[in-house]
């Protein structure tokens, strides 16, 4: 059987090569792991580049008085204390050993005025807490843990997708995926597996994420039967290009307002003392995208339907130096000098908060055998993920995850392949090939991403979201006959063709949990249901699959330990 | 609506030639949005590298106009519309299909460098004034365009004995890194063959980061090399005390 497949076999086989996914690839290095990292785009492309403000740690070089349990109860409330409180402690608590540990292996991080790192402020951070490199920050991360995989030796498996876990008696044994260059396929076995593939803004109209996105590694994960959790909470970030049309959604980072930056309306009014007076511009994403919404919805938008961010306040060479990526995106894309005046922003899909259900521990699925770290998997940020909180997550948890499923294959035998499965998942992949007459799935993707930003955007309702549901059904149905023309030759149509299936599944499973949520709590906002509702802050959405459907039960929030209750009760 | 024609490559390293589509313009529209739009309406297997359609990220690199450039950060209200606007694969990597080339050699060369390795007992403090140096290489997002624009690489095909100019880049990251124990003169000279440069600064004209690859990698690091293997007196020196290199 496995003559007929190109095989590879790892002790841990990772999906996914942003921070995340190569973090977890040098801890499993480091444990003595054989490592091979599949990825679906080329070496240090992934998304993580496009992260820019910066990596949260309380290192305390800046405002002295920081420590983690600050940083634990801002990422608490932020997350509006739906957050797994164990992951929001650990991460707090290790983060600074992780921007530590990149230094120690190339990063360049800005410095303080006597040589340490040097940290910005963000939303929802008490004390000046973000390293930081300018607005590039994401990419000295994903190039510093680049090199440090190559030198020490991983297989990278690049621009190839992974279509299928394949499981054995109850545990993973491997994956299935195609080469996007040739089109053939390939089998890796493993003992175990970690997912890495970061989130799902494809499925939305207006977005900051890459075509990458589109939720393959959720969607694999709860297909094999691992469950996912917090669906309901996408974040929306508050500032998106808006105009002109080709670049609306591309990220304008936290980074202007952290330096300075100040939000008005088209009647100069600066709304933000409306909505959140203590913090103003550096209120959290939820509250600040809301925000503009509501300006642009009672008509105080800018002329293209956004709001006015300007930070042409400060000095045009600060503006230059802190904000390269920022003042050349404008310049070159919108015509705009970002240094002599404002800005057109607007919401944009940007951040999944839910995901795979992870042990806090050891980042291990309910599947034994897997293994998920990143935007892929859920529980660290609750309901509203903090700025610089993400990047963080991905080192910590990465690791985390690299420990543990090194661990696993290290006190697992290797498994043997079925040749059914594989069969099987051969099949799904040449079907739109075979299909006569159904249409292109860039028609499907174009609809699916219509009805994600118009009926599961930043404001909810249950009449739209049940109207979601049967528009996703219909469009599961236009997927399963659809068509993909010419050959398997590096051919993106028919890489959408299977990246819609991943699309459809979690876009069903964020309706069904934001339709479930009769409460308003961080990203989720139901305009029929507007407030808080303690019972609901108790519970955790959690979906599973059920044959071919997906089922929906809620679990319980875990019991906050005492002496962490007593850190959240005091005022920072 | 205004118009545009472009004239995309279509084909294999082995066979291909231009093929025609007509794309609508909008508003500050860039190339990479063109070939979206042909990939969405008109060829659905129109093989295009991109991720991040914002500049970051160094994946969408081809030749429009004869210019090597990032498709995304090319807006079409550039480019004279009246004619056919072209875009080809970049021409010093194969053709693997149409816009997408194979670049896998320059990940074969980023091999060959030894990483970051800080001197022993060294404190982690370091001025912003001598990271400013350094972090303009740091910038670099590996789009390859400074290779394929390269003469050594692009006409003379040395991808044997030459490293081209962003793995000098990378080097002279590694190199000025105010903390870093190591010596890569050796390597710069033998693997990566850095004397085949003649500082004609073609890659410094189409970084789109703007790093002054020649003035500020390139010529630092040749006279590095010159330094260690070429200076009279430390080689007068070498000879009478019988050192081998």
């Amino acid at each position: 059987m496995t003559t007929k497949y190109e095989t590879h076999e790892h002790d841990v086989l990772i999906i996914g090569a942003g921070g995340a996914g190569l973090r977890a690839a040098i801890e499993a290095l480091a444990k003595g792991a054989s490592v091979g990292v599949v990825c679906k785009s080329l070496l240090g492309k992934a998304h993580t580049v496009m992260a820019e403000g910066g990596i949260a740690a309380a290192m305390a070089n800046v405002d002295a008085a920081d420590n983690w349990c600050t940083h634990f109860r801002d990422t608490m409330r932020g997350g509006k204390m739906l957050n797994n409180w164990r992951m929001a402690q650990l991460h707090a608590q290790e983060s600074p050993d992780r921007v530590r540990e990149l230094e120690q292996w190339g990063a360049l991080f800005d410095r303080t005025d006597d040589g340490r790192i040097l940290q910005r402020a963000f939303g929802g951070h008490t004390f000046k807490r973000l390293c930081h490199v300018g607005d590039r920050t994401g990419l000295e991360m994903i190039r510093t843990l680049q090199d440090r995989g190559v030198s020490l030796g991983f297989d990278v498996y690049m621009e190839c997708a992974v279509t299928r876990l394949l499981i054995d008696a109850g545990r993973i044994i491997g994956a299935f995926g195609y080469w996007r260059e040739h089109g053939r396929f390939v089998v890796f076995k493993a003992k175990s597996v970690v997912i890495a593939t970061g989130g799902i803004g494809k499925a939305w109209r207006i977005t900051s994420n890459s075509w990458e996105y589109t939720g393959d590694g959720m969607s694999l994960a709860c297909e094999a039967g691992a469950e996912l959790m917090d669906m309901e909470f996408v974040q929306f970030h508050p500032t998106g290009m808006v105009w002109p049309p080709g670049v609306q959604g591309i990220l304008v980072t936290e980074a202007v307002r952290g330096e300075g930056g100040i939000l008005r309306n088209k009647l100069n009014e600066r709304f933000m003392e409306k909505y959140d007076p203590k913090k103003m511009e550096l209120s959290t994403r939820d509250v600040v995208a809301r925000a503009i919404y509501t300006e642009v919805r009672e008509g105080r938008g800018t002329e293209h339907g956004g709001a006015y961010l300007d930070i042409s306040h400060k000095p045009a060479e600060y503006v230059k130096r802190k904000l390269p990526s920022m003042y050349h995106q404008f310049r070159e894309l919108a015509d705009v000098d970002i240094t002599k005046g404002p800005m057109e922003v607007g919401p944009t899909c940007h951040y999944m908060m839910g995901g795979i259900r992870v042990n806090p521990e050891t980042a291990a699925c309910t599947l034994p055998g897997l293994f998920a770290a990143g935007e892929a998997a859920a529980g660290l940020h609750g309901s509203n993920r903090l700025g610089g909180n993400s990047l963080s997550d991905l080192l910590v948890f990465g690791c985390r995850a690299g420990r543990g499923a090194a661990q696993y294959a290290n006190d697992h035998p290797a498994p043997s392949l079925d040749s059914t499965q594989i069969e099987q998942a051969e099949r799904e992949m040449v079907a739109p090939f075979e299909r006569t007459g159904g249409e292109s799935p860039y028609a499907i993707h174009h609809d699916l991403q219509e009805t994600m930003q118009n009926l599961v955007g930043i404001y909810r309702n249950e009449e739209d979201l049940k109207e979601a549901l049967t528009e996703l059904g219909s469009l599961k149905d236009r997927v399963a006959r659809c068509h993909v023309a010419g050959s398997r030759l590096f051919n993106p149509g028919w890489h959408l063709a299977r990246d819609l299936c991943s699309m459809l599944l979690v876009s069903e499973a964020v309706t069904r949990s934001a339709l479930a949520r009769q409460e308003s709590r961080g990203a989720h906002s139901r305009i029929d249901f507007p407030d808080l509702d303690a019972a609901w802050g108790k519970k955790n959405n959690v979906i599973i699959r059920d044959g071919d459907s997906l089922t929906l039960r809620a679990s319980p929030v875990p019991e906050i330990p005492a002496d962490l209750k007593q850190i959240l009760a005091e005022d920072s | 609506m205004t118009e545009a024609i472009l004239h995309v490559f279509r084909g294999t390293n082995e066979a291909g030639g231009t093929a025609e589509y007509r794309v609508p313009i909008a508003p500050g529209m860039v190339v990479l949005d063109a070939l979206h739009y042909v990939q969405s309406h008109l060829a659905p297997d129109l093989a295009v590298r991109w991720n991040c359609k914002a500049g970051r990220c160094g994946s969408c690199s081809a030749e429009v106009n004869g210019r090597p450039r990032l498709t995304c950060k090319t807006r079409m209200d550039t480019l004279a519309l009246e004619k056919p606007v072209t875009i080809l694969p970049m021409k010093a990597f194969p053709v693997i299909k149409d816009l997408v080339t194979d670049v896998s050699w320059n990940y074969s060369v980023n091999k060959k460098i030894p990483a970051f390795e800080p001197r022993a007992g060294v404190e982690w403090k370091m001025s912003q004034q001598d990271l400013d140096r350094v972090q303009e290489f740091r910038k670099c997002i590996e789009c390859f365009l400074c290779q394929n624009v390269c003469h050594v690489l692009r006409d003379h095909h040395k991808k044997e004995q030459f490293g081209g100019p962003r793995f000098f880049v990378r080097v002279a990251a590694l190199e000025m890194h105010p903390l870093d124990g190591r010596n890569r003169a050796a390597l710069l000279k033998e693997e990566l063959g850095i004397g085949l440069c003649n500082i004609t600064k073609c890659c410094t004209e189409v970084c789109p980061e703007e790093i002054r690859i020649t003035d500020n990698a390139i010529i630092p690091l040749k006279e590095r090399v010159v330094d260690r293997f070429y200076d009279p007196l430390v080689m007068l020196v070498r000879k009478v005390r019988g050192a081998k290199d």
